[in-house]
């Protein structure tokens, strides 16, 4: 009821003149998609999660990966270093955007982070308003912060499957450090680390929490740093317009690409069976 | 200080841009669904209203407004206090829904297009009927679409400059009336700890575009509303002379608090800052008479000084929870036209703001004297009314 009938009608929604109506009756056809498929607008959108996926993705991958190895290497307190690291998964991304944007990304002088660069001798720096790109380094750390828990206990959870007599056998032969890494972890991690990878990405695609939370103001957002979805919601609801035709066809699209992606991903991730066969 | 009737500044400021921007070639819609005809006036009605209000955030708002509806005796009014910030978008979704529409709700500047042209307002013209020459005509104009009235304003709130007169007299430079001026006395009194001027942590832009355009002799749309009014090269100067000033490092880029709030004026990190009326009573609480209000600063040798105004205006929907069209008129214009002790005490008590009917301006303690009399003069004399999608949507 509540993802079923909301996909179809928005796939509905997308081939009508849908302003300010759920019940639309001008179809108007694909007009809506090639509305949206040319629209700079949109394409910068899709651009800036492309540029958020190059940081995000990687980043939150490596930084899980390497908290994971870490912790499994640990013997005493493995339980509280994993909690540890895993409770900013419960924090709510609005409330983590809030006091990312009013404490430690201030643009004041006294705002936490230009408070410390300004007794390491640095100037204050602009970090929202968008006359520079350090919005990023504050988009970006918020996620990280967020989800490298979360990620870290399914890389666990990978690594707990690989069997400790290939890491045994590995040890006689002499393999150790990073050799053991690259050739037993990493290529036995392989399916957890694509679904790991897939599951990043497609949370890219739905960034909108922080963007929206950190950057929006007075019923306002603005025109740098707009994934997809912000740049949707802002078309569809934001303000009093209400395209809701436009809205649909936009959450088609990023639909069609996520499939694509999880097809690529599939792909990629029986090329070892296939190769075998 | 937290937000409050603020709000509706910010959207309405990027609403009336957006829509002057795509006036001419903006997908109109053209949708037929709804009734732009009134109902059937309280046909089947429970005795009961819902009302909705955004989160004010002055203290005691809350409370005031549910004293106001419990006073009323022609229903039991339950009051419902919106949190957060997007209360238009809630507002829309939930009157093209259907579902838990409020009776009588409050708007930025009225009605939209949309709730119009798509019969989710009721018509309010004979409801204000011989009390229309009680309120301020522009703002009442901008709450009027086509003849007919379709929200009765609440109070009226403004924008301007304020500046710290101490600052200014020991830089040696006089409170700004050009723009050149401002630019000059922001880099004379801009220190390592204070910036000169500030207008918002995106530079500025999204509450002054449509200040460009006034305060360079221009209007939204031409003299017969048939196109846009200000593509000019005085205006394109205008611009250009804010790009200017917002790479000489005197305007603040980047503050505590965003133009909306007093805060970053109140706590001394720019010596001259844009901000509402509602924030006085903080700014004065803080500065005593060490600071002075002004409009913003004629552009240009065609240029004039300008504040913008507008107001929340009181809507009855044509859908409402309770189906009570009349009833809900009636408490429109119970509380909004014939309660002038409420609307007083609504505009005087929380935060600083202007009576919607000017008779009652005289009754304001906070507008009577200092800055806030100067802040209703600006009004008289340099004021323009926020226009947003009714006025551009029908070219």
């Amino acid at each position: 009821m509540f993802v079923y009938v909301p996909i179809v009608w928005s796939a509905y929604l997308s081939f009508f003149d849908a302003r300010a109506t759920i019940r639309p009756t001008q179809f108007v056809g694909l007009a809506n998609y090639k509305y949206l498929l040319t629209d700079s607008l949109f394409l910068n959108s899709m651009l800036t999660f492309i540029v958020f996926a190059v940081f995000i993705v990687p980043l939150t991958y490596v930084c899980s990966l390497a908290l994971a190895l870490a912790l499994d290497n640990v013997g005493r307190l493995r339980a509280f270093f994993r909690s540890v690291f895993f409770i900013p998964t419960a924090c709510s991304y609005v409330v983590a955007a809030m006091i990312w944007r009013l404490s430690f990304f201030n643009g004041a002088r006294f705002g936490l982070m230009n408070s410390v660069l300004s007794s390491l001798g640095f100037e204050p720096v602009d970090w929202l308003g968008g006359s520079n790109s350090w919005y990023w380094v504050a988009l970006v750390s918020l996620r990280l912060w967020l989800q490298v828990g979360y990620y870290m206990i399914l890389l666990i959870a990978g690594l707990n499957q690989i069997p400790t007599d290939t890491y045994e056998a590995a040890a006689i032969d002499g393999a150790s450090g990073w050799r053991r890494l690259r050739y037993i972890t990493l290529p036995q991690l392989r399916a957890t680390s694509a679904a790991v990878l897939m599951l990043l990405l497609i949370g890219a695609f739905q960034a909108f929490d922080e963007f929206y939370n950190m950057l929006s103001t007075a019923g306002a957002y603005p025109p740098y740093a707009r994934p997809p979805l912000v740049h949707l919601y802002l078309i569809s609801l934001g303000g009093s317009q209400q395209d809701l035709g436009l809205g649909g066809a936009g959450t088609m699209i990023l639909t069609a690409i996520i499939v694509v992606f999880g097809l690529a991903q599939n792909w990629w991730v029986t090329r070892p069976d296939r190769r075998q066969q | 200080m937290n937000f409050s009737r603020r709000h509706f500044f910010g959207a309405a400021t990027g609403l009336a841009t957006a829509a002057v921007l795509s006036a001419c070639g903006s997908n109109s819609g053209g949708v037929a669904t709804g009734s732009s005809s009134a109902p059937s006036a309280g046909a089947s009605g429970t005795g009961k209203l819902l009302q909705w209000y955004h989160e004010y955030g002055e203290k005691g708002t809350k409370e005031a407004v549910e004293r106001y509806a419990k006073a009323f005796k022609g229903a039991d009014v339950t009051v419902k206090w919106n949190l957060g910030t997007d209360y238009m978008t809630l507002l829309a979704t939930t009157l093209l829904s259907g579902n838990g529409v409020p009776d009588v709700f409050e708007s930025e500047n009225g009605a939209t297009l949309d709730m119009i042209q798509k019969g989710q307002v009721v018509d309010l013209t004979d409801t204000v009927g011989a009390d229309t020459s009680k309120f301020s005509k522009p703002v009442l104009d901008r709450m009027t679409y086509q003849g007919k009235i379709w929200a009765v304003p609440q109070v009226v709130d403004m924008q301007m400059l304020y500046y710290r007169k101490s600052v200014l007299e020991k830089a040696k430079v006089e409170p700004p009336k050009t723009f050149a001026d401002l630019v000059a006395a922001a880099k004379a009194v801009k220190t390592d700890k204070m910036g000169g001027f500030f207008a918002g942590n995106d530079g500025g832009l999204g509450v002054l575009a449509n200040m460009l355009i006034w305060s360079s002799g221009f209007e939204q749309l031409n003299s017969d509303d048939s196109g846009l009014g200000f593509i000019e090269s005085n205006f394109f100067d205008a611009v250009n002379a804010y790009r200017d000033f917002y790479n000489s490092g005197a305007l603040l880029t980047s503050a505590s608090k965003d133009w909306f709030d007093g805060s970053p004026f109140v706590n001394g990190e720019t010596a001259m800052q844009w901000t509402g009326l509602w924030a006085l009573n903080d700014i004065k609480k803080k500065w005593g008479d060490d600071f002075g209000v002004l409009p913003f600063p004629s552009i240009g040798s065609s240029g004039r000084q300008a504040v913008p105004f507008g107001a929340y205006g009181s809507c009855a929907a044509a859908k409402g929870t309770n189906n009570n069209v009349a009833v809900a008129k009636d408490y429109i214009k119970w509380l909004w036209i014939d309660q002038t002790d409420k609307q007083v005490d609504f505009a005087n008590s929380f935060g600083t703001h202007i009576p919607a009917q000017p008779a009652l301006v005289s009754q304001a303690s906070q507008i009577s004297s200092g800055a806030g009399k100067e802040a209703g003069r600006f009004r008289g004399q340099a004021g323009s009314c926020l226009r947003a999608a009714v006025d551009q949507h029908h070219l």
